[in-house]
């Protein structure tokens, strides 16, 4: 089982922060490649935007600790734990950290890249209070044609 | 009307796999007729030996340290210098067929552009480049990419499974199932990676990035001037061409190669006399880099492995020689080649069976290192045909596309134009190239810095996993071109490391800050 942790310092408080990260029902709002999330009861299923749909088991979700805990539970890996922590620094900051253990150890990696690009997006998006950006091949239109 | 540019790339090919370079296994006529017209170059070397830091160099015109890309993994960003773009902007047509990787290809999430091109079947979208400006994709109007086999969602395995379906799982599986690089053997030696392949030949993915390279040709008005980069995935493993063309080479008439030492003590020995990773690799005590299989030992290696990987090799490499043929003959019936520039290179080199190993990794010698490179300059430029024996980079290649279209370097490439020939070569101070590998994966981490100069190679390690700082390669290319003695210790050669360590660190390239992240293993 491989390791991968990810953390930003965001310039919000940590109710501010949580109150995004910590709602499974929004990850598709700050976590790139992720096109809808839906939460049913302890299940919430992720849909990204190669098309995968992927089930996950929330574990804990404290609005005390600011600890959110899931699971991965579809074919993609064989384990996954995923812990997404805000620490108030005191300073109407706060420290964002987004851990990944995985097995295969790739897929530690890939989820974890990926991780990286969610935080600094959630810290883009709630220090410049910007929309979400939308899914799809780039941030402006597309030019080209069908090949 | 200016000149037009072939860009050929392939992958992970060795300098001596081409008949020009005095290869004798594999057939190369079309390479070595352009090596004979134009510029052949003794001494290219790659800034890394993975591809995506190597494929960002030809990109962009710098070194890993500065465009950032400092391990497989790590994606260049979109907005990252493009020599294509600069030809795009100055009126080029541009095009990218075959294998990029710029971005991972492990990619659930769809979160980077080149995969979602070809999810979404769109041939480019708009992008900041560097300097602000909104243009096609890294400066691709056209992109069209294939890797190596029919997994995933690039454009060639999207085009297998909607034309040829049955052929899908014709091919070796690159990755196990732990999304490791595949350790399972096959052919007829089980040989890691090596498998008969029952595609038909015209299915196979070199057939169609030359197919493809054609069709954008062919739809060019007479009059565009135009840069395709046409990027052949083989012969990079797996070792999979199609059964039907095996029967060019007999690998049990394959020869030996001279950088695998047949005795197991000499090749040992030799381990013993580089830094520790080389052997713990050898005995499969530590696999530092994702490039290499997991779950292969490299002391496993047999002879006739070596002989069944080489003869495969060398047939993909047969296969890329013709499917260029095909595409030359193409521009030919369009009127342009006396207009036309052809250069072929790859993005580094393969282990193949040198020091009893296989594929890459942290291993700065020729193997890895010594790259084909040939240049045939459009014939209506009236270049006298040369051998140049200057060390050159591939970070030298976008200054000469740029020189190529009659536009000056762009102040943010490193490199300088191809020179053509080694007087050239000295008056322009081509004395030196740098090349570096960075890797930390799942607590390894390996750091090495080399120069190539003055008929030497000398490598130096940071500390890592295996490493304090201290240890370090050098080798004479003259005396030693297999590079199996290591002088790093050697009192004769001190004054020569110490000169060489000097150079290296004087001259060490800008480092990106901040540090990119790693975002997946490959």
């Amino acid at each position: 089982m491989a390791t991968v942790r990810r953390e930003t310092r965001i310039r919000r408080s940590a109710d501010d922060v949580w109150a995004l990260a910590g709602d499974p029902a929004r990850l598709h709002e700050w976590f790139p490649g992720m096109v809808a999330s839906s939460v049913d009861g302890p299940v919430r299923t992720v849909t990204t935007a190669t098309g995968i749909e992927m089930p996950e088991e929330i574990l804990t979700i404290d609005p005390i600790l600011r600890r959110f805990r899931y699971r991965i539970t579809s074919g993609l890996v064989r384990q996954h734990l995923g812990v997404i922590d805000v620490f108030d620094l005191g300073d109407d900051s706060s420290l964002v950290s987004y851990s990944t253990d995985a097995e295969p150890d790739a897929m530690a990696l890939i989820i974890g890249g990926a991780t990286g690009a969610a935080l600094a997006e959630l810290r883009r998006q709630l220090e410049d209070e910007a929309p979400p950006r939308p899914a799809g091949v780039s941030p402006v239109e597309h030019s080209g044609s069908a090949v | 009307m200016g000149r037009k540019i072939l860009f050929v790339t392939t992958d992970q090919q060795r300098y001596d796999t081409l008949g020009c370079n005095g290869g004798t296994l594999a057939r190369t006529p079309v390479v070595d007729a352009l090596a004979a017209q134009g510029v052949r170059y003794e001494r290219a070397v790659p800034q890394s030996v993975v591809c995506m830091p190597s494929r960002s160099t030809m990109l962009t015109g710098q070194h890993p340290a500065t465009h950032g890309v400092w391990m497989n993994g790590v994606p260049l960003p979109v907005d990252a210098p493009s020599v294509a773009a600069e030809l795009q902007r100055a009126g080029y047509r541009t095009a990218l067929i075959g294998k990029a990787h710029f971005e991972p290809y492990l990619d659930p999430f769809g979160r980077f552009t080149e995969n979602m091109l070809a999810i979404e079947g769109v041939e480019t979208t708009d992008q900041p480049w560097f300097d602000g400006t909104i243009g096609p994709h890294r400066g691709f109007e056209h992109l069209e990419f294939a890797t190596h086999g029919a997994a995933g969602q690039h454009h060639y395995a999207r085009w297998l499974r909607e034309h040829h379906p049955e052929a899908v799982g014709m091919y070796y599986a690159t990755l196990d199932r732990s999304a490791n690089v595949n350790a399972a053997g096959g052919g007829d030696t089980d040989a890691p990676q090596a498998h008969h392949n029952q595609i038909e030949r015209g299915w196979y993915h070199t057939d169609w990035v030359a197919d493809r390279t054609i069709t954008w040709l062919d739809a060019l008005d007479a009059g565009d001037d135009w840069f395709a980069w046409m990027s052949f995935p083989d012969p990079h493993h797996p070792w999979d061409p199609p059964a039907s063309e095996m029967a060019r080479i007999d690998w049990r008439d394959v020869p030996l190669p001279a950088g695998y030492p047949v005795d197991r003590v000499e090749r040992e020995r030799n381990l013993d006399d580089k830094p520790r990773h080389w052997r713990l690799w050898y005995d499969g005590e530590l696999v530092s880099n994702y490039e290499a299989p997991r779950d292969w030992v490299p002391a496993t290696l047999t002879d006739d492995q070596v002989r069944e990987v080489n003869a495969r090799n060398a047939v993909e490499c047969e296969l890329i020689d013709e499917a260029l043929g095909r595409v030359l003959a193409a521009i030919d019936r369009r009127g342009w080649t006396d207009d036309v520039d052809v250069i072929f290179t790859t993005d580094h080199g393969e282990l193949q069976g040198d020091h009893g190993l296989l594929f890459k990794g942290p291993y700065h010698v020729d193997a890895l290192m010594r790259l084909p490179l040939v240049w045939r300059p459009a014939p209506s430029a009236a270049v006298a045909p040369a051998v140049v024996q200057r060390p050159v980079g591939l970070v030298d290649l976008a200054p000469t596309f740029c020189a190529i279209a009659g536009l000056g370097a762009a102040d943010w490439m490193q490199g300088a134009a191809l020179p053509v020939d080694d007087a050239d070569a000295d008056a322009r101070g081509f004395e030196r190239v740098l090349t570096q590998w960075d890797s930390e994966l799942f607590g390894v981490a390996v750091h090495v810095r080399t120069i190539t100069r003055d008929g030497w190679v000398c490598t130096a390690y940071g500390p890592g996993a295996v490493h304090d700082g201290t240890e370090g390669e050098l080798y004479d290319l003259a005396d030693d071109p297999l590079q199996q003695h290591n002088r790093w210790d050697d009192p004769a050669a001190a004054s020569m490391r110490a000169d060489l360590l000097a150079d290296l660190w004087d001259h060490q390239p800008v480092a990106r800050s901040p540090k990119l992240e790693l975002e997946a293993p490959v």
